[in-house]
């Protein structure tokens, strides 16, 4: 089963696709420069050592949000059948 | 046809080889400006290719061409304005999708351009392979494979550069479409804008439109100037938002970069083959131990530890040689000129101040070339990464831990160094924010002031109380930078959204160019502002000086002094004149400190008679059945010398409150009584505002024991422990002044050149304020309670 949830909310090892980047403006921006768009395969490579920031590989490049960067980008993946 | 210069920009992602490809293109051939009004740094290099010359001017490393930052901006006004004959992007190879996003861009703007295939034998190690000639046709644009580290490709590429440039193609703008919605209103918008006229020849009209959905600031400001125009652009902008945003809840600034990456990945789709899909690379397993949880905070503390092993290691034998070259320079000026001003200029003036300065380059030598290596192998990112969440807590970025490091975070660093090392900081309210904090750091400079400090009143525990110090600048630092971030340099928190690099082996050039770059502006200071301020203060410190009949007074001192120790009953046959007093007193200076065999060798050379007799009975041990007299004239000498010390002493005393820095020292004693300072502390620290070192010298001048060599430390520390006047509460607070009071000289210069003059000055009184209220609040408050008085 697939559900979209916010990228702070994915495990570590947790991969999906990003649906949306719902922010705007420079925030919004800076993520999409990044390449963080809709459509682009990302996997949760792991967390500084205080749980925050987020470090995400896509494609070939690690890229670090803060959590509450993080909260923008939704991510969809799977989710094993209860 | 006339060979004309060819003017290139090179441009491309952070972490893509740019500076590499830099250095592999212009060699030794480049300097640096700054982009006019900005502290971004514009390199500009040239090379000869083919018997042209081409002028490489290296822009900021940027992931898009908006204006959002600062070195956004710069590229773009830079491409606008200067119009270079040839764009060469450089493009990662294994990361070929975001970086085409802003080679995209420059299609967009119409540049010519050509692409370097950056780090091919990366990509390839990844299994990833590209078609070089289907990328080059389905992007409209010469691409290029190279390899900067190894300089392959390179030639070929500048062969590239010289071909286009000599077409001098005309600036054509890549159409590309962004959806059916945005498509239409940016014809509707184009048209709009080519009637108002506005820039027709720096910006294409379409471009502006484009960036006028895009919600591009700086292009909006452009636009706002034409009233008319402004408002019916405006009104086009706010329906195609309201629309987009109905219909597919996006901004079209969103909806845009889909496009554009939607675009992009149409071609990387058929250029780029995956032979392997390899799930964790080397790099990522580095990443799983060194970016741990726990081993992560371990290993990188105990990398911060090595690099400042490294440098005191690396650096300990340079400076000595250094310290040996000023004093023989000093050794050769004494010799080579009389006492006077001029020789007093030249010695404690130049040679000690700017001596003082250059005697550090070696320290930043090595501490810039550890840090180069941390920071051309990625794991500077990687601190940054994992340190962002304290800091942001305090108002600053991961970045700024660099910054705090090097200004001497474990004690021991250079704030000099340190305010240069804030350029990684993009958003200047954090940057400015850091800057101010900086100087609080424990550099090497106020280590020996805290050493005396220690040694005098915290004899217990020494280690424990540097330690404590070092917790303490820390802390204030810290909630400095707190207080700043929640006053006058209020601010959004910047984006963290960070590309931690691929471990790299740094490679030795790129290593030596930064670590020289950095270290010149260090050398180029002590040069300049260093020499004048030296000057100024050794004047401040000299001059009006004691009166004529004061001197005078002085001389007709010490020729008593001497006349009574030649009148002496046993000393007349031995030493009949002042001359032959000279020689004994050199031969004392001489042998001061040397083992008793060493004095008997020296001693033992000596040829006239009468001056041996009388150096043996002063300087030698009495042996027990010596003959008569022999105490008398050693207890005679002793004596002597103690006068002479002690007139001296006085001499100095006077001498340093009759010049404008005692005056100052006593002029503000009212202010500084309550922290428990006396006129002798201010004016060390009036000195020290030239540079800290020059406080303990200041203090040992001004408790009179003349010139305060290192290995005398020892009795000034012991004459404060012995002095009524102190204890170790004032001891405290005077060390907390020094770490907090005011910027060196040249940090505050530095801080000038990275902010501006109002930011420096507020730096000066900022740490002044904080430094008097937490001394006057620890002081007042230790009084009370009467602790460690």
């Amino acid at each position: 089963m697939k559900k979209t949830i916010k990228m702070r909310e994915m495990a570590d090892d947790q991969a999906g696709v990003i649906r949306k980047v719902g922010a705007s403006g420079e925030m919004g921006r800076r993520i999409r420069d990044m390449g963080l768009v809709p459509g682009i395969p990302i996997r949760i490579q792991g967390r500084a050592p205080l749980r925050d920031p987020v470090a995400v590989k896509l494609m070939d490049s690690i890229l670090t949000l803060r959590n509450n960067e993080a909260d923008h980008v939704l991510v969809e993946v799977d989710v094993p059948e209860s | 046809m006339t060979e004309r210069r060819i003017r290139i920009a090179l441009s491309g992602n952070p972490n893509a080889g740019k500076t590499t490809a830099f250095n592999a293109i212009t060699g030794a051939r480049q300097h640096i400006a700054n982009y006019p009004g900005v502290t971004v740094e514009k390199k500009v290099g040239h090379v000869r290719h083919r018997g042209r010359e081409i002028e490489v001017v290296d822009l900021p490393g940027t992931y898009s061409l908006t204006a959002y930052s600062l070195e956004e901006i710069v590229a773009r006004d830079y491409l606008v304005n200067e119009k270079p004959d040839v764009v060469v992007d450089i493009v990662d190879a294994s990361n070929l999708d975001r970086n085409l996003y802003l080679a995209l861009q420059f299609r967009e703007l119409g540049v010519p351009l050509i692409i370097a295939l950056n780090m091919v034998d990366v990509a390839d190690t990844r299994g990833i392979s590209i078609d070089v000639n289907a990328l080059s046709d389905l992007f409209q644009a010469p691409v290029v494979p190279t390899v900067a580290r190894s300089k392959k490709g390179i030639d070929a590429l500048l062969d590239q550069v010289v071909e286009l440039a000599d077409k001098s193609p005309a600036w054509e703008p890549l159409l590309i479409s962004y959806g059916n919605d945005i498509d239409r209103s940016l014809d509707e918008l184009e048209e709009v804008i080519r009637r108002g006229g506005i820039h027709s020849d720096t910006y294409s009209p379409r471009w502006l439109a484009l960036k006028c959905l895009e919600g591009d600031d700086q292009i909006i400001r452009i636009i706002s100037k034409n009233q008319v125009l402004s408002s019916e652009v405006t009104s086009i902008c706010n329906r195609v938002a309201k629309h987009t945003l109905d219909t597919l809840e996006e901004e079209p600034e969103g909806i845009i970069a889909d496009h554009r990456y939607g675009y992009v990945t149409g071609i990387t789709r058929k250029v780029v083959k995956r032979r392997i899909e390899s799930r964790l690379n080397l790099s990522d397993r580095i990443d799983r131990v060194l970016t741990n949880r726990f081993i992560g905070p371990i290993a990188m503390i105990g990398i911060l530890y090595a690099i400042y092993e490294f440098t005191f290691w690396g650096s300990e034998a340079p400076v000595g040689w250094l310290e040996a070259f000023f004093d023989w320079l000093k050794t050769g000026v004494s010799a080579a000129l009389t006492e006077g001003p001029l020789h007093s200029l030249i010695v404690s003036g130049i040679i000690d101040g700017v001596g003082g300065v250059l005697g550090f380059v070696p320290l930043i030598l090595f501490l810039f070339f550890a840090i180069s290596i941390m920071e051309d192998s990625g794991y500077l990112a990687r601190v940054a990464y994992m340190l962002d969440r304290v800091l942001r807590w305090f108002g600053l970025h991961g970045n700024s831990v660099i910054a705090l490091l090097v200004s001497g975070g474990i004690s021991g660093g250079c704030a000099v160094p340190g305010v240069l090392s804030t350029r990684t900081l993009k958003d200047p309210k954090e940057r400015i924010a850091t800057l101010l904090v900086l100087p609080f750091m424990n550099c090497g400079a106020k280590l020996p002031l805290f050493g005396l400090l220690i040694a005098a009143f915290f004899e217990q525990g020494q280690a424990r109380m540097l330690f404590l110090f070092t917790l303490i600048s820390w802390f204030f630092a810290l909630f400095a930078a707190k207080l700043l971030r929640a006053t006058v340099l209020r601010g959004p928190k910047t984006p963290f959204v960070m590309e931690l690099p691929p471990y790299r082996a740094p490679t030795l050039k790129g290593l030596l160019i930064h670590t020289w770059e950095r270290t010149w502006e260090y050398v180029k200071k002590a040069g300049t502002v260093i020499l004048g301020i030296s000057i100024i203060l050794w004047a401040m410190m000299t001059y009006p000086g004691l009166p004529d009949e004061r001197l005078k007074h002085f001389e007709t001192q010490e020729d008593r002094i001497k006349t009574t120790f030649l009148s002496h009953s046993e000393v007349g046959r031995l030493v009949p004149d002042l001359e032959r007093l000279e020689e004994i007193d050199r031969l004392a200076a001489h042998l001061r400190g040397s083992e008793a065999a060493e004095k008997e060798r020296v001693l033992s050379e000596i040829e006239d008679r009468d001056l041996a007799e009388a150096a043996r009975r002063i300087f030698l041990s009495p042996s027990p059945q010596g003959e008569a007299g022999r105490d008398s004239i050693r207890n005679a000498y002793a004596l002597y010398l103690y006068k002479m010390h002690d007139l001296e002493r006085t001499r100095n005393r006077e001498k340093f409150l009759s010049t404008v820095a005692g005056s100052i020292g006593h002029a503000i004693e009212p202010v500084t009584a309550p922290l428990g300072f006396d006129y002798k502390v201010n004016i060390a620290l009036v000195g020290g505002f030239a540079a800290k070192e020059v406080i303990v010298s200041t203090l040992g001048t001004a408790y009179s024991l003349g010139d305060v060599q290192a290995s005398e430390q020892g009795s000034l520390s012991g004459r404060l422990r012995n002095d009524p006047d102190w204890n170790p509460l004032r001891a405290f607070a005077l060390v907390l002044f020094t770490m907090l009071y005011v910027p060196c000289f040249v940090t505050l210069i530095c801080i000038r050149r990275e902010s501006s003059w109002k930011w420096a000055g507020f730096s000066l009184g900022f740490n002044l304020v904080i430094a008097y209220l937490v001394t006057l609040i620890v002081y007042q408050t230790g009084l009370a309670l009467g602790i460690g008085v």
